[in-house]
Protein backbone atom coordinates (compact mmCIF):
# COMPACT_ATOMS: atom_id res chain seq x y z
CA UNK A 1 0.00 0.00 0.00
CA UNK A 2 2.96 2.41 0.87
CA UNK A 3 4.63 1.69 -2.03
CA UNK A 4 1.72 2.55 -4.19
CA UNK A 5 0.84 5.45 -2.02
CA UNK A 6 4.14 6.73 -2.95
CA UNK A 7 3.79 6.01 -6.50
CA UNK A 8 0.98 8.20 -6.53
CA UNK A 9 2.80 10.81 -4.78
CA UNK A 10 5.70 10.82 -7.29
CA UNK A 11 2.71 10.51 -10.27
CA UNK A 12 1.03 13.84 -9.15
CA UNK A 13 4.35 15.53 -8.36
CA UNK A 14 6.02 14.65 -12.53
CA UNK A 15 2.20 15.45 -13.79
CA UNK A 16 2.14 19.14 -11.84
CA UNK A 17 5.84 19.59 -12.55
CA UNK A 18 4.71 19.27 -16.08
CA UNK A 19 1.93 21.34 -16.60
CA UNK A 20 3.36 23.83 -14.79
CA UNK A 21 6.28 24.47 -17.13
CA UNK A 22 3.68 23.88 -19.71
CA UNK A 23 1.45 26.79 -18.32
CA UNK A 24 4.43 29.17 -17.87
CA UNK A 25 6.53 28.46 -21.11
CA UNK A 26 4.65 27.31 -24.12
CA UNK A 27 4.28 29.18 -27.13
CA UNK A 28 0.69 29.04 -27.73
CA UNK A 29 -1.91 30.79 -25.20
CA UNK A 30 -4.41 28.73 -25.46
CA UNK A 31 -2.53 25.48 -24.92
CA UNK A 32 -0.82 27.48 -21.64
CA UNK A 33 -4.47 28.43 -20.59
CA UNK A 34 -5.87 24.27 -20.97
CA UNK A 35 -2.57 23.33 -19.30
CA UNK A 36 -3.08 25.38 -16.28
CA UNK A 37 -6.81 24.20 -15.31
CA UNK A 38 -5.53 20.83 -15.69
CA UNK A 39 -2.88 22.08 -13.37
CA UNK A 40 -5.73 22.90 -10.82
CA UNK A 41 -7.62 19.71 -11.29
CA UNK A 42 -4.36 17.39 -10.05
CA UNK A 43 -3.97 20.28 -7.45
CA UNK A 44 -7.48 19.22 -6.22
CA UNK A 45 -6.24 15.56 -6.02
CA UNK A 46 -2.96 16.64 -4.38
CA UNK A 47 -5.26 18.39 -1.26
CA UNK A 48 -7.07 14.98 -0.87
CA UNK A 49 -3.86 13.34 -0.21
CA UNK A 50 -3.03 15.78 2.03
CA UNK A 51 -5.97 15.78 4.32
CA UNK A 52 -7.65 18.77 3.16
CA UNK A 53 -10.97 17.77 1.39
CA UNK A 54 -12.15 21.33 2.23
CA UNK A 55 -9.79 22.72 0.15
CA UNK A 56 -10.38 20.02 -2.78
CA UNK A 57 -13.78 21.15 -3.00
CA UNK A 58 -13.13 24.63 -3.07
CA UNK A 59 -10.40 24.09 -5.76
CA UNK A 60 -11.85 21.62 -7.83
CA UNK A 61 -15.04 24.31 -8.14
CA UNK A 62 -12.89 27.76 -8.21
CA UNK A 63 -9.48 26.64 -9.07
CA UNK A 64 -10.32 24.71 -12.10
CA UNK A 65 -14.09 25.67 -13.04
CA UNK A 66 -14.48 29.58 -12.73
CA UNK A 67 -10.85 30.67 -13.48
CA UNK A 68 -10.93 28.88 -15.96
CA UNK A 69 -13.99 30.16 -17.50
CA UNK A 70 -12.42 33.83 -16.57
CA UNK A 71 -9.27 32.84 -18.64
CA UNK A 72 -10.88 31.25 -21.64
CA UNK A 73 -13.09 34.05 -21.78
CA UNK A 74 -10.37 36.52 -22.10
CA UNK A 75 -8.55 34.89 -24.20
CA UNK A 76 -11.50 35.18 -26.49
CA UNK A 77 -11.10 38.81 -26.16
CA UNK A 78 -7.52 39.24 -25.92
CA UNK A 79 -6.41 39.81 -30.07
CA UNK A 80 -4.26 36.14 -31.20
CA UNK A 81 -1.02 35.68 -31.17
CA UNK A 82 0.09 39.16 -30.26
CA UNK A 83 1.74 40.17 -27.28
CA UNK A 84 -0.23 42.63 -25.24
CA UNK A 85 1.95 45.00 -22.58
CA UNK A 86 5.46 44.23 -20.96
CA UNK A 87 8.01 45.28 -23.21
CA UNK A 88 11.55 45.73 -21.65
CA UNK A 89 14.02 48.27 -22.40
CA UNK A 90 17.21 47.31 -23.04
CA UNK A 91 18.38 48.73 -19.97
CA UNK A 92 16.40 46.23 -18.02
CA UNK A 93 17.54 43.08 -19.61
CA UNK A 94 20.52 42.75 -16.45
CA UNK A 95 17.97 43.62 -14.07
CA UNK A 96 15.61 40.89 -15.53
CA UNK A 97 18.42 38.24 -15.64
CA UNK A 98 19.12 39.27 -12.01
CA UNK A 99 15.54 38.92 -10.16
CA UNK A 100 15.29 35.46 -12.45
CA UNK A 101 19.15 34.41 -11.08
CA UNK A 102 17.55 35.72 -7.52
CA UNK A 103 14.66 33.63 -8.02
CA UNK A 104 16.33 30.34 -8.70
CA UNK A 105 18.92 31.18 -5.32
CA UNK A 106 16.04 31.85 -3.37
CA UNK A 107 14.25 28.82 -4.40
CA UNK A 108 16.95 26.69 -3.69
CA UNK A 109 16.45 28.07 -0.31
CA UNK A 110 13.22 27.89 0.12
CA UNK A 111 13.67 23.64 -0.46
CA UNK A 112 16.28 23.66 2.13
CA UNK A 113 14.52 25.46 4.72
CA UNK A 114 11.26 24.06 3.98
CA UNK A 115 13.10 20.66 4.19
CA UNK A 116 13.95 21.48 7.58
CA UNK A 117 10.55 23.28 8.81
CA UNK A 118 9.37 22.94 12.85
CA UNK A 119 6.00 21.78 13.17
CA UNK A 120 4.39 24.30 15.42
CA UNK A 121 0.91 24.40 15.64
CA UNK A 122 -2.73 25.24 16.80
CA UNK A 123 -4.39 21.90 16.15
CA UNK A 124 -4.72 21.13 20.15
CA UNK A 125 -6.12 24.95 21.00
CA UNK A 126 -8.67 24.43 18.15
CA UNK A 127 -10.03 20.97 19.26
CA UNK A 128 -9.66 22.14 22.64
CA UNK A 129 -12.00 25.07 21.96
CA UNK A 130 -14.55 23.30 19.55
CA UNK A 131 -16.81 22.87 21.75
CA UNK A 132 -17.69 26.30 22.34
CA UNK A 133 -17.81 27.53 18.50
CA UNK A 134 -21.36 25.80 18.16
CA UNK A 135 -19.81 23.53 15.51
CA UNK A 136 -18.11 20.33 15.36
CA UNK A 137 -16.11 20.60 12.38
CA UNK A 138 -13.27 22.56 12.73
CA UNK A 139 -12.39 24.25 9.72
CA UNK A 140 -15.76 25.62 9.94
CA UNK A 141 -15.11 26.43 13.51
CA UNK A 142 -12.13 28.44 12.51
CA UNK A 143 -13.61 30.09 9.26
CA UNK A 144 -17.15 31.33 10.50
CA UNK A 145 -16.22 31.86 14.76
CA UNK A 146 -12.65 31.81 15.62
CA UNK A 147 -11.09 33.29 12.97
CA UNK A 148 -14.46 35.26 10.94
CA UNK A 149 -12.56 38.38 11.20
CA UNK A 150 -10.30 37.31 8.09
CA UNK A 151 -13.37 35.60 6.51
CA UNK A 152 -14.93 38.74 6.71
CA UNK A 153 -12.67 40.77 5.15
CA UNK A 154 -12.13 38.16 2.58
CA UNK A 155 -15.67 38.32 1.24
CA UNK A 156 -15.18 42.35 1.25
CA UNK A 157 -11.94 41.98 -1.00
CA UNK A 158 -13.88 40.07 -3.06
CA UNK A 159 -16.82 42.55 -2.93
CA UNK A 160 -13.84 45.19 -4.10
CA UNK A 161 -12.76 43.56 -6.56
CA UNK A 162 -16.26 43.08 -8.10
CA UNK A 163 -16.88 47.13 -7.62
CA UNK A 164 -13.05 47.12 -9.67
CA UNK A 165 -14.34 44.80 -12.69
CA UNK A 166 -17.88 46.65 -12.84
CA UNK A 167 -16.21 50.09 -12.82
CA UNK A 168 -14.30 49.40 -15.64
CA UNK A 169 -17.79 50.37 -17.43
CA UNK A 170 -20.21 48.19 -19.23
CA UNK A 171 -19.33 44.75 -20.45
CA UNK A 172 -17.21 44.79 -23.48
CA UNK A 173 -17.24 43.69 -26.88
CA UNK A 174 -20.00 41.64 -28.26
CA UNK A 175 -22.79 40.97 -25.75
CA UNK A 176 -22.62 37.56 -24.31
CA UNK A 177 -25.40 36.49 -25.89
CA UNK A 178 -23.31 35.92 -29.19
CA UNK A 179 -21.07 33.88 -27.56
CA UNK A 180 -23.55 31.33 -26.34
CA UNK A 181 -22.95 28.38 -28.42
CA UNK A 182 -26.59 27.27 -28.26
CA UNK A 183 -27.15 27.90 -32.14
CA UNK A 184 -23.92 25.38 -32.65
CA UNK A 185 -24.38 22.69 -30.32
CA UNK A 186 -28.43 22.48 -29.65
CA UNK A 187 -27.55 19.67 -27.20
CA UNK A 188 -25.94 22.09 -24.40
CA UNK A 189 -29.13 23.88 -23.42
CA UNK A 190 -30.92 21.04 -22.82
CA UNK A 191 -28.13 19.35 -20.59
CA UNK A 192 -27.26 22.74 -18.67
CA UNK A 193 -31.17 22.29 -18.03
CA UNK A 194 -30.62 18.73 -16.79
CA UNK A 195 -27.99 19.94 -14.73
CA UNK A 196 -29.09 22.52 -13.30
CA UNK A 197 -30.77 20.93 -10.31
CA UNK A 198 -27.52 19.55 -9.18
CA UNK A 199 -26.16 22.89 -9.00
CA UNK A 200 -28.78 24.08 -6.56
CA UNK A 201 -28.72 20.79 -4.92
CA UNK A 202 -24.85 19.95 -4.32
CA UNK A 203 -24.78 23.59 -2.47
CA UNK A 204 -27.60 22.81 -0.35
CA UNK A 205 -25.67 19.53 0.50
CA UNK A 206 -22.86 21.09 1.26
CA UNK A 207 -23.96 24.00 3.18
CA UNK A 208 -25.72 21.30 5.42
CA UNK A 209 -22.85 19.37 5.72
CA UNK A 210 -20.75 22.18 6.78
CA UNK A 211 -21.24 22.18 10.55
CA UNK A 212 -20.27 19.13 11.21
CA UNK A 213 -18.09 17.54 7.96
CA UNK A 214 -16.05 19.02 5.14
CA UNK A 215 -17.98 21.36 2.89
CA UNK A 216 -19.09 25.06 4.18
CA UNK A 217 -19.72 28.26 2.56
CA UNK A 218 -16.51 28.31 0.51
CA UNK A 219 -17.35 24.94 -1.68
CA UNK A 220 -20.89 25.42 -1.47
CA UNK A 221 -21.04 29.08 -3.35
CA UNK A 222 -18.16 28.18 -5.59
CA UNK A 223 -20.46 25.10 -7.05
CA UNK A 224 -23.23 27.36 -7.33
CA UNK A 225 -21.06 30.17 -9.12
CA UNK A 226 -19.65 27.69 -11.73
CA UNK A 227 -23.17 26.44 -12.14
CA UNK A 228 -23.75 30.48 -13.00
CA UNK A 229 -21.59 30.71 -15.12
CA UNK A 230 -22.33 27.45 -17.08
CA UNK A 231 -25.86 29.06 -17.09
CA UNK A 232 -24.45 32.03 -18.80
CA UNK A 233 -22.87 30.73 -21.30
CA UNK A 234 -25.88 28.33 -22.17
CA UNK A 235 -28.44 30.43 -22.51
CA UNK A 236 -28.94 34.29 -23.25
CA UNK A 237 -31.89 34.32 -20.57
CA UNK A 238 -30.33 34.79 -17.15
CA UNK A 239 -28.36 37.65 -18.82
CA UNK A 240 -31.65 39.67 -19.50
CA UNK A 241 -32.53 38.77 -16.05
CA UNK A 242 -29.63 40.38 -14.26
CA UNK A 243 -30.16 43.48 -16.29
CA UNK A 244 -33.81 43.91 -15.22
CA UNK A 245 -33.34 42.94 -11.67
CA UNK A 246 -30.07 45.03 -11.04
CA UNK A 247 -30.82 46.34 -7.07
CA UNK A 248 -31.80 42.82 -5.97
CA UNK A 249 -28.40 41.59 -7.21
CA UNK A 250 -26.63 44.39 -5.87
CA UNK A 251 -28.67 43.71 -2.48
CA UNK A 252 -27.49 39.68 -2.92
CA UNK A 253 -23.88 40.52 -3.71
CA UNK A 254 -23.80 42.54 -0.57
CA UNK A 255 -26.05 40.19 1.71
CA UNK A 256 -22.78 38.44 3.11
CA UNK A 257 -21.02 40.77 3.80
CA UNK A 258 -23.93 43.44 5.41
CA UNK A 259 -24.69 39.95 6.95
CA UNK A 260 -21.37 39.22 8.69
CA UNK A 261 -21.20 42.72 9.96
CA UNK A 262 -24.79 42.70 11.34
CA UNK A 263 -23.62 39.36 13.58
CA UNK A 264 -20.48 40.67 14.46
CA UNK A 265 -21.93 44.32 15.91
CA UNK A 266 -24.69 41.97 17.41
CA UNK A 267 -22.34 39.89 19.19
CA UNK A 268 -20.61 43.21 20.29
CA UNK A 269 -24.19 44.15 22.14
CA UNK A 270 -24.82 40.80 23.61
CA UNK A 271 -21.68 40.30 24.60
CA UNK A 272 -19.07 43.33 24.45
CA UNK A 273 -16.80 41.46 21.74
CA UNK A 274 -16.63 42.11 18.44
CA UNK A 275 -17.84 38.64 16.81
CA UNK A 276 -18.04 36.97 19.92
CA UNK A 277 -21.45 34.74 19.31
CA UNK A 278 -23.14 33.87 22.60
CA UNK A 279 -23.11 29.74 22.36
CA UNK A 280 -26.94 28.71 22.39
CA UNK A 281 -27.49 31.23 19.63
CA UNK A 282 -24.08 30.19 17.55
CA UNK A 283 -25.47 27.48 15.63
CA UNK A 284 -28.08 29.09 13.73
CA UNK A 285 -26.40 32.21 13.03
CA UNK A 286 -23.65 30.83 11.64
CA UNK A 287 -25.81 28.45 9.92
CA UNK A 288 -27.65 31.97 8.32
CA UNK A 289 -24.20 33.69 7.86
CA UNK A 290 -22.62 30.64 5.61
CA UNK A 291 -25.98 30.91 3.41
CA UNK A 292 -25.59 34.57 3.06
CA UNK A 293 -21.91 34.47 1.88
CA UNK A 294 -22.63 30.97 0.03
CA UNK A 295 -24.89 33.47 -2.11
CA UNK A 296 -22.78 36.24 -2.28
CA UNK A 297 -19.62 34.22 -3.45
CA UNK A 298 -21.63 32.48 -6.53
CA UNK A 299 -23.09 36.09 -7.49
CA UNK A 300 -19.44 37.57 -7.49
CA UNK A 301 -18.15 35.08 -9.01
CA UNK A 302 -20.34 34.98 -12.08
CA UNK A 303 -20.36 38.76 -11.87
CA UNK A 304 -16.47 38.41 -12.52
CA UNK A 305 -17.19 36.27 -15.54
CA UNK A 306 -19.54 39.22 -16.80
CA UNK A 307 -16.40 41.55 -17.20
CA UNK A 308 -18.60 44.75 -16.33
CA UNK A 309 -21.46 45.69 -14.88
CA UNK A 310 -25.10 44.46 -16.54
CA UNK A 311 -27.51 46.75 -18.10
CA UNK A 312 -25.08 50.04 -18.21
CA UNK B 1 5.41 12.42 2.68
CA UNK B 2 5.03 16.20 3.76
CA UNK B 3 8.39 17.04 2.90
CA UNK B 4 8.29 15.71 -0.19
CA UNK B 5 5.59 17.58 -1.16
CA UNK B 6 7.40 20.88 0.70
CA UNK B 7 9.87 20.28 -1.77
CA UNK B 8 7.35 19.87 -4.84
CA UNK B 9 5.80 23.25 -3.13
CA UNK B 10 9.28 25.16 -3.46
CA UNK B 11 10.03 24.03 -7.13
CA UNK B 12 6.45 25.22 -8.24
CA UNK B 13 7.52 28.37 -6.35
CA UNK B 14 10.35 28.52 -8.13
CA UNK B 15 8.93 28.13 -12.17
CA UNK B 16 6.47 30.37 -10.89
CA UNK B 17 8.65 33.14 -10.37
CA UNK B 18 11.28 32.30 -13.21
CA UNK B 19 8.02 31.94 -15.41
CA UNK B 20 6.90 35.57 -14.13
CA UNK B 21 10.14 37.96 -14.67
CA UNK B 22 10.81 35.73 -17.94
CA UNK B 23 7.25 36.81 -19.90
CA UNK B 24 6.03 39.71 -21.75
CA UNK B 25 2.77 38.55 -22.05
CA UNK B 26 0.37 39.70 -19.22
CA UNK B 27 -1.78 36.71 -19.55
CA UNK B 28 1.29 34.37 -19.17
CA UNK B 29 2.06 36.65 -16.02
CA UNK B 30 -1.60 36.10 -14.15
CA UNK B 31 -0.89 32.49 -15.26
CA UNK B 32 2.35 32.57 -12.90
CA UNK B 33 1.03 34.59 -10.10
CA UNK B 34 -1.67 31.70 -9.90
CA UNK B 35 0.68 29.01 -9.99
CA UNK B 36 3.05 30.97 -7.05
CA UNK B 37 -0.33 31.31 -4.76
CA UNK B 38 -0.33 27.40 -5.48
CA UNK B 39 2.91 26.77 -4.23
CA UNK B 40 2.22 28.49 -1.34
CA UNK B 41 -1.00 27.06 -0.21
CA UNK B 42 0.98 23.78 -0.69
CA UNK B 43 3.68 24.67 1.38
CA UNK B 44 1.13 25.98 4.06
CA UNK B 45 -0.90 23.03 3.99
CA UNK B 46 2.08 20.68 4.19
CA UNK B 47 3.33 22.56 7.28
CA UNK B 48 -0.28 22.21 8.28
CA UNK B 49 0.39 17.73 9.56
CA UNK B 50 2.16 18.74 12.55
CA UNK B 51 2.54 15.74 15.45
CA UNK B 52 -0.27 16.41 16.95
CA UNK B 53 -2.85 15.89 14.34
CA UNK B 54 -3.89 18.71 11.11
CA UNK B 55 -3.81 22.18 12.58
CA UNK B 56 -7.02 23.71 10.92
CA UNK B 57 -6.06 26.98 10.76
CA UNK B 58 -3.86 27.19 7.23
CA UNK B 59 -6.43 25.10 5.85
CA UNK B 60 -8.88 27.72 6.56
CA UNK B 61 -6.20 30.33 5.18
CA UNK B 62 -5.76 28.36 1.95
CA UNK B 63 -9.67 28.09 1.31
CA UNK B 64 -9.87 32.60 2.20
CA UNK B 65 -6.91 32.52 -0.06
CA UNK B 66 -7.98 30.21 -3.06
CA UNK B 67 -11.22 32.81 -3.12
CA UNK B 68 -8.89 36.05 -3.02
CA UNK B 69 -6.81 34.24 -5.91
CA UNK B 70 -9.84 34.30 -7.76
CA UNK B 71 -10.62 37.86 -7.08
CA UNK B 72 -6.93 39.11 -8.09
CA UNK B 73 -7.09 37.37 -11.42
CA UNK B 74 -10.63 38.34 -12.08
CA UNK B 75 -9.68 42.09 -11.74
CA UNK B 76 -6.27 41.66 -13.42
CA UNK B 77 -7.86 39.94 -16.41
CA UNK B 78 -10.58 42.75 -16.64
CA UNK B 79 -7.52 45.53 -16.46
CA UNK B 80 -5.71 43.79 -19.34
CA UNK B 81 -9.18 43.30 -21.66
CA UNK B 82 -9.64 47.21 -20.70
CA UNK B 83 -6.00 48.00 -21.35
CA UNK B 84 -5.69 45.85 -24.85
CA UNK B 85 -9.09 47.62 -25.86
CA UNK B 86 -7.89 51.00 -25.11
CA UNK B 87 -4.47 50.32 -26.74
CA UNK B 88 -6.18 49.11 -30.35
CA UNK B 89 -8.59 51.84 -30.42
CA UNK B 90 -5.56 54.18 -30.00
CA UNK B 91 -3.88 52.49 -32.60
CA UNK B 92 -7.28 53.07 -35.07
CA UNK B 93 -7.37 56.34 -35.18
CA UNK B 94 -4.55 57.76 -36.64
Amino acid sequence: MSVLAWGFDMLLAAGLLWLAWQALFTQRRFSAVVNFMAFYLLMALVWVRLDAPDIALAEAAIGAGVTGALLLTALGRLPAGTSVGADPRRWQRPLQHLAMAGAGMGVIWLAWSAYHLPRPGLAGEVTATLDATGVSHAVTAVLLNLRAFDTLLEIVIMLAAVVLVWSLGPPLGPPLRAFAPATALPGLPALSHLLHPFFVLVPVYLLWRGTHAPGGAFPAGAVMGAGGVLLLLTEARPWEYLRHHRLLLHVLLAAGMALFLVVALGGMLLTGTFFAFPLFLAPTLIMAVEIATALSIALMLMAFYLYGEPGQ
Amino acid sequence: MSQFYAVLAALLCGMALIGLFQTEDLLRRILALNVLASAVFLLLVTVARSAEGIDPVPHVMVLTGIVVAVSTTAAALALVIRANEARRRHEDEP
